[in-house]
């Protein structure tokens, strides 16, 4: 069996499942944040019952800190639902960060764990050897009710990425380089997994980024073998048990993909879909914006990859651009100013801000106007997704976000800094 | 569950996010009616206006892919909207449908739009009465049947019941 087939069978108390077998599967965790936790808190209600208290996560990280009266009462039911029922793990301004970062750092992800979040993102647990996976408001209510959820099983794709990555070129470009191959449907229904040389040498943060996006690709979860770097991340952090999880030898997989890691670059994801990828020395876009956080690349190492770029350039960002750094989370975010990164930001004239999805989602906060554009750290480029419908995003790895905020227009690192 | 419909085409394209269906700024509340006057207000400004009750959307590959928001499936139920099809859904779209009771039919139908459908649940058929063109579909698994029947509401009462 693949990794999600393993995982599945063993949450739904079978010796084995195949693909396209519909089980009931025991849930670990389920996570709601403020803009789909108050859908889910109005169905809880109906259902006369109380929260499984230890497998409920509440996260404020859309609309918070509150951008306007109803986002404020939005964060005010989750306040509430968390109080009326004692739930203990519930993330409020100040501090948490965005839902995906904190679910990692606050070990609820952990190999072999079966986790569902309404959020699409969910699928980042995979990066620690987790099934995790996006569901509705609804569903999530009745997992906090009975701690179950019924699966399809998926079929699974392997991803082969060898050889050795190149200068500048992040987990980021590996997952775009992936959907820009197979196209945001090309793993629709199914569970990505990804092995090879250049994947066992990415660390935690990049694997991440790989694990996020497999969403963009419109698979179900996708998964990294877990090793030492994961095992090491997870010690005095990790909530309880748990126990790594790896295919059999004969596992089936549906497809196999091969890519040879020296040969991806830099690349961008042009508006308005993540599969529209180039390599970013190639395209001549000037920007508006640049974006760098999110729970795709919104965490230490990415600040430290932006943060290099701009040290190496010895410039501040292009005049005509506005650069905006959100750390993923309050910890990212003091790591950041204990290493001085939070002051070589500033200095360049970027403003940074406190943890929150704000301008990801074209919620608030860095909204774009009309026929604006923006670099973006983020996963997702669609019509309107950062604002107006008619401004566009071009998602790259942080790297490219901070040299592309230097020139003011979309940049690889190498042409800037090596060129 | 309506075994039988008939009603007018709005035609989508492919790869429809969640985002194009209902943006984020809209996402404060959770009401049907309320998400509804804003479905499709960034790509079809004419949606919200003149989709009636009973419409139908019929869409490329990939429907609903994008942001898990259920806020999607409620506006499109808010605005009416009996059934959805595409030749492929993204899966949270899909659950989240099926669990408040919006069906969907994975099929490839060709149509345009304004043109009347008819829809046979039972039977697995669907005719466009404009050209007359016939297309099956398969029937859902008998769980997932159910389940857009009984809805998740109720099928989680009865499961907590049943403890
Ligand atoms: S940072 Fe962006 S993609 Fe991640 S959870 Fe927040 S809104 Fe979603």
């Amino acid at each position: 069996m693949t990794i999600a087939e393993k995982i599945l069978a063993a949450h739904a108390g079978k010796e084995s499942v195949s693909p396209k077998e519909i089980v009931d599967a025991k849930i670990d965790y389920v996570m709601v944040n403020d803009v789909t936790g108050l859908p889910a808190f109005e169905v809880f209600e109906e259902f006369d019952t109380t929260p499984i208290l230890e497998k409920s996560v509440l996260i404020q990280d859309h609309y918070v800190p509150n951008k306007d009266v109803a986002s404020a009462e939005q964060a005010k039911s989750m306040r509430e639902f968390a109080k009326r029922y004692g739930i203990p793990n519930h993330f409020d301004v100040g501090r948490g960060g965005v839902c995906h970062q904190i679910m990692i750092e606050e070990g609820f992800a952990a190999p072999g764990r079966l986790i569902v979040g309404a959020d699409s993102h969910t699928c980042s647990y995979g990066a620690l050897g987790a099934l995790s996976t996006g569901i509705g408001s609804s569903e999530a209510a009745a997992v906090m009710a009975t701690g179950e959820l019924w699966f399809k099983v998926p079929e699974t794709q392997k991803f082969v990425v060898d050889g050795e990555l190149g200068k500048y070129v992040m987990g980021k470009d590996i997952i775009l380089h992936i959907i820009g191959d197979i196209g945001v449907s090309g793993s629709l229904y199914k569970s990505m997994e990804f092995y090879g040389y250049a994947i066992e040498s990415l660390h935690l943060s990049d694997r991440i980024t790989i694990s996020n996006m497999a969403i963009e690709a419109g698979a179900k979860c996708g998964i990294i073998p877990p090793d030492e770097a994961i095992f090491d991340y997870l010690k005095n952090r990790v909530i309880g048990e748990y126990s790594p999880v790896y295919a059999d030898e004969d596992a089936e997989y549906k497809n196999t993909f091969e890519y040879d890691a020296s040969k991806i670059v830099p690349v961008v994801a042009t508006p308005h879909l993540p599969e529209n990828v180039t390599p970013a020395s190639e395209i001549n876009v000037q920007i508006d914006q640049a974006y760098l956080g999110s729970c795709t690349n919104g965490r230490i190492e990415d600040l430290r990859v932006a943060a290099a770029v701009l040290k190496g350039a010895g410039k501040s960002v292009h005049p005509d651009v506005r650069m905006i750094v959100v750390p993923a989370s309050r910890s990212v975010f003091e790591q950041a100013m204990r290493e001085g990164l939070i002051g070589i930001f500033m200095d360049a004239d970027a403003y940074v801000a406190g943890p929150t999805c704000g301008a990801c989602l074209g919620g608030y906060m860095g909204v774009l106007a009309e026929g604006e554009r923006c670099v973006s750290s983020t996963n997702r480029n669609f019509i309107g997704r950062m604002g107006h419908p008619n401004s566009e995003v071009y998602l790259a790895n942080p790297a490219v976000v901070a040299a592309s905020a230097i020139t003011g227009r979309i940049t690889d690192p190498t042409d800037l800094l090596e060129g | 569950m309506e075994k039988y419909i008939k009603g007018r085409v709005w035609r989508f394209s492919e790869n429809v996010d969640t985002d194009q269906i209902i943006p984020a700024i809209y996402l404060v509340t959770g009401d049907r009616q309320e998400l509804a006057k804003h479905a499709f207000e960034n790509v079809r400004p004419d949606f919200a206006k003149d989709v009636s009750d009973g419409d139908i959307i019929v869409a490329g590959p990939n429907f609903g892919s994008g942001s898990s928001r259920e806020h999607a499936p409620r506006a499109l139920l808010g605005a009416g909207i009996k059934c959805v099809i595409a030749p492929s859904f993204a899966r949270i779209f899909y659950r989240n449908s099926i669990n408040i009771g919006l069906p969907l039919v994975e099929c490839d139908v060709d149509a345009a739009d304004g043109d009347i459908l008819a829809i046979d649940f039972g039977d697995g058929k669907i005719v466009n009465t404009n050209t007359s063109a016939g297309y099956t579909f398969p029937s859902l698994p008998d769980f997932l049947v159910d389940l857009l029947d009984v809805g998740l509401i109720e099928n989680t009462k009865r499961k907590l019941k049943g403890k």
